[in-house]
């Protein structure tokens, strides 16, 4: 069950009271006429799908019923900021891989310290 | 293959059925292949049989990055019907249904296919007309469906609340007789069984990690337990379709999400046919080992986490107690979750890529365990001919460019 900071009330909300609206940030073509077909499918049907960080557009249905944007990891499901429209992320996936690679090589360097610290016990 | 028959039982009753051979090898992977399979699940497992089997190619592996079936295929609620609206996708399940009528012969498995109908409930004027609508597209297609009143309903479900009381009064329904359901893992293992007699490598616990290219052809993919060539190679992961698509840089207009099942504990038979219901928003049967199989919705957001939220576990259990008031005090067992590849026409992709010889079936959504024999079929003939079959032909990825979008909300937005 997500928990969720609506930037607009400004307070903590439970998920049933938001809908999930989809990848955020798609805008619509400026100049339709000279769209091509194949610009209007992207456009209208496909979508990131990113096993990883994704950045959502919700709506908080019945609250204030505004707009804004989440990004969201989408294998652990934890919130990792939220914003409102007409912002941009600060997580993004280079910067969360960037994040998680440092935490990973500081846990290594304690484990292999550990090891070593063992090593010294022995 | 040892065959598997009434005589075969008794025989190794004698034995203490200590002596069954192992249902299939545990190949290790060659260098090459005419063509490779990623994805063990159903779709996959009956590709590679059907290339093996009726297009003698069987110089085949089948990659599958955890065990056979683990996907979908063993997570789903096992209702097969072929009752969809339009000419296309009509075509692609009923061709689906004949061949589930005589798989157990065909595969020697008994994949417990029970064909004890399926109830597509109405609750509205709208849903009603909808229904009127769809089997008369169905019958014009030669599959079978009837439109029953609430009278109907309640005499092949006696246990159904169809007062005019309920909350939602069931105003009738569409009915498919030859509809029902078939044990999964079974249809995993007895296609994964079929297959390797016919000289298939099933590579379980090996992931595809990319594809190799060159020139914008398709020549092998990389695994975890090394590099494997073929110049063919058919992508049927379900949930991670997308992901795949990634790594051979194809976009795909999917999204995957969350769908969850729930059994009950075992109880005495009471109900002996399936039921779904759009409006409400849930679906049941009965196992034969007693437990009710509830299915739920989607979660709404993209999710890769194979489990469900509580809040549709809630909202699936309302509509089961709301139209059936006896339920509320059975307990549930087991819940679980899928990832399911939803496209925005509800309808799947059997499709070439922009890439030769790389082809994606996938985009099954919530409602593809029905599919599994046709679908493998006409993949199968499509991966042995270089040309898509007529049957998949419609069911390209072009569509979402054309325009020639065969929208299926309807009949597979929310019953699968
Ligand atoms: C809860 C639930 C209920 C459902 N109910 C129904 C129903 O009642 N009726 C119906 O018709 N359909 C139903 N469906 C849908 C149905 O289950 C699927 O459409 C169908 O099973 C898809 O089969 P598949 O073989 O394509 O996919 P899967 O069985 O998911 O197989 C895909 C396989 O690909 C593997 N894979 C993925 N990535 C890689 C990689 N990189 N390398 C190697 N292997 C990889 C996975 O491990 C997996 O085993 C339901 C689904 C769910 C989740
Ligand atoms: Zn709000």
């Amino acid at each position: 069950m997500f928990y969720i900071f609506c930037p607009y009330c400004g307070e903590h909300r439970e998920e049933e009271e938001f809908h999930p609206k989809g990848q955020a940030h798609i805008s619509r073509p400026a100049d339709p006429e000279a769209t091509s077909d194949e610009e209007w499918g992207d456009y209208l049907f496909f979508r990131d799908n990113p096993r990883g960080v994704h950045h959502e557009l919700w709506v908080h249905a019945v609250g204030c019923r505004k707009f804004f944007n989440i990004t969201r990891h989408t294998v652990s499901y934890e919130i990792l900021e939220v914003y409102k429209m007409g912002e941009q992320p600060s997580i993004t996936a280079e910067h969360y891989a960037a994040q998680q690679g440092a935490a990973s090589a500081d846990k290594e360097r304690n484990a292999s310290q550990a090891k070593h610290q063992e090593g010294v016990r022995a | 293959m040892q065959r598997y028959s009434g005589f075969g039982l008794v025989k190794h009753a004698l034995s203490h059925h200590e002596n069954w051979e192992r249902q299939w090898r545990n190949p290790t992977p060659k260098k090459a292949y005419d063509v490779i399979i990623v994805g063990g699940g159903g779709h996959g497992l009956a590709t590679a049989y059907y290339l093996a089997k009726e297009f003698g190619v069987t110089n085949v592996a089948v990659i599958e990055k955890g065990w056979l079936g683990g996907g979908n295929t063993a997570r789903n609620t096992t209702i097969v019907r072929s009752n969809y609206l339009w000419d296309e996708s009509a075509a692609l399940y009923e061709h689906a249904m004949k061949l589930w009528e005589g798989l157990s012969q065909d595969i020697n498995y008994n994949v417990m296919f029970s064909q004890r109908g399926v109830l597509n409930v109405g609750h509205t004027l709208q849903d009603m007309r909808d229904i009127q609508r769809r089997v008369n597209a169905n019958r014009l297609n030669g599959i079978d469906g009837e439109v029953l009143d609430a009278k109907g309903v309640q005499e092949l479900v006696p246990i159904m609340d169809c007062s005019k009381n309920a909350r939602y009064p069931v105003m009738g329904a569409s009915w498919q007789p030859r509809a029902g359901v078939a044990r999964h893992d079974a249809v995993a293992w007895g296609y994964a069984r079929a297959a390797d007699a016919l000289g298939v490598d099933l590579l379980q616990n090996t992931e595809v990690t990319g594809f190799k290219i060159r020139d914008g052809q398709v020549y092998g993919v990389h695994t975890n337990r090394g590099d494997i060539e073929a110049k063919t190679v058919g992508c049927v992961t379900a949930g991670n379709s997308g992901v795949m698509a990634k790594m051979a840089g194809i976009k795909l207009p999917l999204e995957s999400h969350p769908l969850q099942a729930l059994v009950s504990e075992p109880i005495k038979p009471v109900l002996d046919t399936v039921v779904m219901s759009n409006h409400v928003h849930g679906y049941i049967s009965q196992s034969d080992k007693g437990d009710l199989v509830i299915g739920a919705g989607i979660d709404g957001y993209n999710g890769y986490g194979q489990r469900g939220s509580y809040p549709t576990v809630e909202h699936t259990l309302q509509a089961i107690v709301e139209m059936f008031p006896i339920f509320s005090r059975v307990r549930m067992n087991r819940q679980w979750g899928g990832i399911v590849d939803t496209c925005p026409d509800a309808c799947p992709i059997l499709s070439k890529t922009k890439v030769k010889g790389l082809y994606f079936n996938c985009g099954w959504g919530t409602g593809g365990f029905k599919a599994t024999p046709g679908s493998g079929h006409v993949f199968a003939a499509s991966l042995a001919k270089g040309e898509m079959h007529p049957i998949a032909k419609p069911f390209s990825i072009d569509r979402f460019n054309t325009g020639a979008l065969i929208d299926e909300h309807g009949a597979a937005g929310v019953a699968h």
